[in-house]
């Protein structure tokens, strides 16, 4: 999962320092692994060698440098294309999309859409899957249905999650 | 129990596998960006862990269900047997009226069937009732002569017979003449009616008001002044009326001084009790086994819930226990609609007249003795038929196990009860008399009949599974409906198992009935050519039997009018204080009446003419001297009335082969015969209808009531018979037909039944864009071709017994017709099952049965 | 996928059951030989909008047209006589009449159609084979398994050489294996004789049989090969 777009994404909302992003994103996405500050901040410099972020101003006085950043429009933009392009579809890719998923909701995109995206490109693997299996050998068709069963574990979750926009919607914005 | 348990644990411990493997799995796989090897083992770790866990779960459950059923085992043991049997019959009877919507549906289903049943039942255990109270009124208003010789006095009165008919309806009257101030008034009366006035039942009454009725108003000339009351009435339709008159005199009319009793009822013939048995028994077993099915409405439903109970713990005994529960509440709730509807419906008999049969409903009351039997009994039933339909079952907790689909059904045991009837009733052959005194062994005979008739409903399920095994091929409805019997016949034969056993039973008591009815029924010997009625009256002289005559040529459609009077002679010298002394037949008439007997080619008023074919004993000769007053016809004390036969008197041939007035010895000229010296001088006029005035036979009945209400009048083509025959007859018409509705209401049911357990398999071959005409000729074939070996084997059934039945009365079949009316009636349940089944057949014909639950 | 083209096509579909809308304009089509999945939760109106594709049901509002033909605009009897000649129809269980036998069931809807028993039985049988079922043609649908019977109910959904086979759920009663199964042998059967399936199902491996697919929701269809 790319932090980079995370990031912006969360910048979306309006500009934050370096230290808020952390904290942002620590307590949406990172229950497991926090960022560390490092990541944060090459992350932040390389966004703003791509203009996708800009500095918005910097507090000084004691500590750390303190700079606050805003998006820039094309920086919206990538967000938007990221959000839209389906992932591919690949065991374990749960906290990717959860992530865009809550983005999409926090930046009040349509959500639903980016469900049903990626659940058509799930769809259109699993038929590629199905139609090499019915050529396929013994083995082949053995290594299929398992990409199978985890894709269609996937897609249920697609599909449990598009049925509970509404309460996730909720849920993010309090 | 344990078995059950473990399978019922697996579920929850698949469970347990997801509950504590997901948590893993996600945090495992959270904290890898990197695709490829590392997820995979991932999961395999994420899957090993779960399957850690679930084996961990499922003991637990597995222990924790073991602590369970030991202690329910404890709490089983720990109460006692009654009080076990007490809480499951409790707790199916809970089903029976909390199992929602269904469960209330069949246990209406149930009590409703029960209940047409029980008040069936309820109706049969009133027959002795309703024939004793009707006989017993009946006996009461009989005017019985005492004594020939009874003198007027304060209470005595004149009572003559003045019955006639309207139409097709019968109407008892009588005249009455008080000869004191304290003579009696029939039962039902208030006060007698004074001359000229009449008192009416209530439905005479209405009759007489009817436009269209004037011929009668006509006859029935008299002043309505009161009304009987229902005590006099043998049933509220019975048209009766009470006339007074101060002209009757004792020639016509009994002198008595009371109504009722006197003579004892004659007891019925043995023959009539064999054909009261048989009605009976034919009657009530297919109310038996409608009885039957109605407590297995709904019965794949109910073991469906059984199963789901034996998967919750409960054992093979409970189930029986609370489907017994569960058949008690259906049978006690069918008792109560049963006496609802008998109460009900007995309101409503007296406004139904049936075979001229018709009661008041306080009438209608059921033998208290039998009244407890029914209430003990269809409850006892209910509950061992239900517990001998589950003895074909096994309910585990994972469905319903039928065995008897593989068993071939056997034929020996099915052969041993009709075998054994006819054993009981082959002995009797010829046995039965008709003397009243016939020591006709009842009980033998009825289980021997009894026997027969469930014999035919054993061996049906046999003949049906047999015959319908064989049916390949045909077009797609036969199909279907054949295939459905295959797989099932026995409930087929179950339930037209009452069809066969009143079929059966009807054509045999049809049969038996058919050839004892000349026994019972006279009908007057008479050619298409002859005459179509006859008048008769005892007349006083030659003057009132000529003028009688004229005024019956007299009336508007009658037509060839020919009068004589008949009367027996005696032989002088007999012994006058017995009255079975010789005699011998004396006709009168005028020249024309006597040639329609004899061929006469000479007759002038005054001659006489002897039969050449009499009777060789006959005393009658040429100058012979007859008694015009033999005894036994006068009144025992009076002296001889010698009349000499004239030397001139010329032997005749007979004109026709059998007159209807039978052969006289003797035929004479009025003017040569003292005729107000006879004893009783009987006049008939015979004559035909003219085909043009419809209301001739009115007309001739008013003529007859106007010249003396005494006159009787016969219509030739008429046929009369014993009453108690009728009432037989009757009572067999009725109950046939009631009870093949009954059943075609349990088939009804059972389709129905049968249908919405197959609605989803109905929707599907809606989709499939099957025709309805070939469902519906697939469930008129379901019905038809057991139906039409029911009535094949019950035609056969009661042919056989009903030939037997004839041989023991010494008869032969004479009627082989008699069976038409009953097979039409089972052809007419066919079609009304078929044609009832239709509209919810096209109802469930739609895709809602495609919507999964 | 534009409707230029298609065998079947629904349009705004709408149907309720009482107060709730069980199809609420819902639009479908469908290409000769094609398969098409229809997904969905369950509720959300998936097995309503096979109802009124096959006729079974008219819609409250919306058409349907088969081959350029209304279907609404045809009497009971003429939609009966299209669902037996050119419909087929497999469901997901209680389809197989019980009393005949899995031959005579799948010989079923060619006598139907007028086919006498035995050319009818002689067709069901080589169809029984072609689904290797033959082994079975003599037992009555309770004796098989529920692998056997629903390929017997695929064998007879086909027999009559259907141009639209509705498929509503034909694994949902079945494993893994089985349900592949079926769905291969009903895939390689309705391409072989260029039958379109509309396959209704709830599993995603069965609707990667597929050659498109359309999610109903809310009683609306949505094409997900647009989405891409």
């Amino acid at each position: 999962m790319s932090i980079g777009h995370t990031l912006l994404g969360l910048l979306e909302s309006g500009p934050r320092h370096g230290y808020d992003l952390k904290r942002a994103f620590d307590e949406r996405f990172g229950q497991d692994r926090p960022l560390h500050y490092g990541q944060v901040y090459s992350t932040m410099s390389r966004l703003l060698k791509n203009g996708l972020v800009e500095v918005d101003g910097v507090e000084t006085g004691g500590g750390p440098e303190r700079k606050r950043y805003a998006i820039t429009d094309a920086g919206i933009t990538d967000v938007g294309q990221w959000l839209a392009q389906p992932e591919k579809p690949d065991p374990y890719l749960q906290s990717t999309l959860y992530t865009k998923v809550v983005l999409a909701l926090l930046t009040g995109r349509n959500a639903a859409d980016l469900l049903d995206t990626q659940r058509a490109e799930h769809l259109r693997l699993m038929r590629e899957l199905t139609q090499r299996k019915r050529g396929g050998d013994l083995a082949d068709q053995l290594i299929c249905d398992h990409a199978l069963f985890h894709l269609e574990a996937d897609l249920r979750w697609l599909e449990l999650t598009a049925a509970r926009l509404d309460q996730l919607d909720k849920a993010v914005r309090a | 129990m344990t078995p059950p348990d473990r399978k019922g644990d697996s579920p929850r411990a698949t469970t347990a596998v997801a509950l504590t493997g997901t948590p893993d799995a996600t945090g495992a796989t959270d904290t890898t960006d990197t695709a490829g090897t590392t997820s995979t083992t991932g999961a395999g770790t994420g899957t090993g862990t779960g399957t850690t866990d679930a084996s961990g779960a499922a003991t637990t459950t597995r222990a924790t269900a073991a602590t369970h059923t030991a202690t329910t085992s404890r709490a089983t043991t720990a109460t006692t047997a009654p009080a076990a049997w007490a809480r499951d019959l409790l707790f199916g009877a809970r089903f029976a009226v909390t199992g929602g919507r269904q469960g209330w549906a069949r246990t209406v289903l149930t009590a409703v069937g029960v209940g047409l049943g029980v008040a069936l039942l309820l109706l049969a255990a009133s027959v002795p009732s309703v024939l004793g109270n009707r006989e017993e009124r009946s006996e009461a208003r009989k005017a019985v002569t005492v004594s020939d010789n009874m003198k007027p006095g304060p209470h005595t009165f004149l009572y003559a017979d003045a019955s006639t008919t309207w139409h097709d309806a019968d109407i008892i009257g009588s005249v009455v003449r008080p000869d004191g101030p304290k003579a009696p008034a029939p039962p039902g009366v208030s006060a007698v009616p004074g001359p000229g006035e009449m008192v009416v039942s209530p439905a005479l009454k209405d009759l007489l008001r009817q436009d269209g009725n004037k011929l009668l108003r006509e006859r029935l000339d008299y002043r309505i002044v009161g009304t009987i009351a229902d005590e006099g009435l043998r049933g509220p339709a019975e048209l009766l009326y009470v006339a007074g008159s101060d002209t009757i005199t004792d020639t016509h009319a009994e002198r008595i001084d009371h109504y009722g009793d006197g003579i004892d009822t004659e007891p019925l013939s043995a023959v009539l009790i064999l054909l009261i048995v048989m009605v009976c028994v034919v009657l009530l077993m297919p109310v038996a086994v409608f009885v039957g099915t109605a407590v297995r409405f709904g019965g794949e439903q109910r073991d469906r819930r059984l199963a789901a109970l034996r998967l919750v713990g409960a054992d093979l005994p409970m189930t029986h226990r609370i489907a017994a529960g569960e058949a008690l509440v259906g049978a006690l709730l069918g008792l109560a609609v049963g006496f609802g509807i008998f109460l009900v419906g007995r309101e409503f008999v007296g406004s139904i007249t049936v075979w001229d049969i018709n009661v008041f409903p306080a009438d209608i009351a059921p033998h208290p003795g039998l009244t407890a039997l029914i209430a003990a009994a269809v409850p006892a039933c209910a509950v061992l038929v239900t517990l001998l339909a589950m003895r074909g079952i096994t309910i585990e907790p994972l469905g319903v196990m039928r065995h008897s689909a593989p068993k071939r059904r056997r034929l020996w045991w099915r052969i041993v009860l009709p075998a054994l009837g006819f054993g009981l009733l082959l002995p009797l052959v010829g046995d039965v008399s008709y003397a009243n005194d016939s020591d006709i062994n009842t009980y033998q005979v009825a289980s021997g009949a009894v026997l027969v008739l469930i014999g035919v409903t054993t061996l049906l399920p046999w003949l049906v599974e047999g015959f319908v095994n064989r049916f390949k091929g045909g077009p797609l409805s036969w199909q279907l409906a054949t295939r459905r019997l295959q797989l099932s016949s026995g409930t087929a034969a179950r339930t037209i198992s009452g069809v066969t056993v009143a079929v059966a039973g009807a054509v045999a008591i049809q049969m038996l009935f058919a050839g004892v009815r000349d026994d019972f029924v006279q009908t007057p010997g008479h050619e298409a050519t002859d005459p179509q009625v006859g008048v008769s009256r005892t007349v006083d002289d030659a003057e009132d039997a000529r003028s009688m005559i004229s005024a019956i040529r007299g009336t508007p459609g009658a037509q060839n009018a020919v009068g004589n009077i008949q009367t027996s002679v005696g032989k002088p010298g007999a012994d006058r204080s017995r009255d079975d002394g010789a005699t011998d037949q004396l006709v009168i008439g005028d020249c024309q009446s006597l040639r329609a007997l004899a061929r006469i080619d000479r007759c002038e008023e005054g001659d006489v003419f002897l039969r050449a074919d009499r009777d060789p004993e006959s005393f009658a000769a040429a100058g012979a001297r007859v008694d015009l007053t033999p005894p036994g016809y006068g009144d025992g004390t009076s002296k001889e009335h010698l009349w000499t036969v004239p030397a001139s008197a010329r032997t005749v041939q007979d004109q026709a082969d059998e007159p209807a007035d039978g052969f006289s010895s003797i035929m004479a000229t009025p003017s040569a015969v003292p005729v107000s010296t006879i004893s009783y001088p009987w006049l008939l006029v015979r004559l035909s209808l003219d085909p043009a005035q419809p209301d001739a036979m009115e007309q001739i009945r008013n003529t007859a009531m106007r010249i003396d209400p005494t006159s009787s009048v016969m219509a030739y083509s008429d046929i009369e018979s014993d009453d108690r025959f009728d009432d037989i007859q009757t009572g067999l018409f009725v109950g046939a037909t009631a009870t093949l509705l009954l059943i075609g209401v349990s088939m009804i049911v059972t389709q129905l039944e049968q249908l919405r357990d197959r609605k989803r398999l109905l929707s599907v071959l809606v989709a499939f864009g099957t025709r309805r005409s070939t469902l519906a000729y697939s469930i008129l074939w379901q019905t038809a071709i057991p139906m039409v070996i029911g009535l094949a084997v019950s035609l056969a059934g009661g042919v056989t017994l009903g030939v037997i039945l004839l041989k023991m009365v010494d008869r032969s079949v004479r009627d082989w017709s008699s069976m038409a009316p009953m097979v039409g009636v089972g052809a007419g349940v066919i079609a009304l099952v078929t044609l009832v089944s239709l509209p919810p057949l096209w109802r469930m014909m739609r895709a809602d049965g495609l919507r999964t639950e | 996928m534009t409707p230029a083209g298609s065998l079947l096509i629904g349009s705004a579909l709408r149907k309720s059951y009482g107060p709730t809308p069980a199809l609420d304009g819902a639009d479908f089509s469908i290409h000769p030989a094609e398969v098409v999945a229809v997904m969905g939760p369950s509720g959300s109106g998936k097995s309503t909008l096979l109802h009124c594709l096959a006729g079974i049901v008219q819609p409250d509002s919306g058409s349907v047209r088969y081959n350029g033909r209304e279907l609404s605009s045809l009497p009971d009897r003429g939609r009966s006589a299209l669902r037996r000649s050119e419909f087929g129809f497999v469901f997901q269980f209680g389809q197989l009449v019980p009393e005949l036998t899995c031959l005579e069931n799948v010989a079923l809807p060619l006598r139907l159609c007028g086919t006498g028993r035995k050319p009818a039985e002689a067709q069901a049988a080589e169809w029984l084979e072609r689904l290797e079922v033959d082994d079975v043609r003599g037992k009555r649908p309770g004796e098989v398994s529920g692998g056997q019977g629903q390929r017997v109910a695929v064998a007879r959904s086909l027999v009559t050489r259907p141009r639209v086979l509705f498929a509503d759920e034909p694994t949902g009663a079945l494993d893994s294996l089985n349900g592949e199964r079926v769905m291969q042998l009903l895939t390689d059967a309705a391409r072989d004789t260029r039958a379109a399936v509309v396959l209704v199902t709830h599993e995603a491996r069965v609707a990667a049989y597929s050659d498109r697919e359309v999610v109903v929701r809310d009683g609306k269809a949505r094409d997900m090969a647009g989405v891409l």
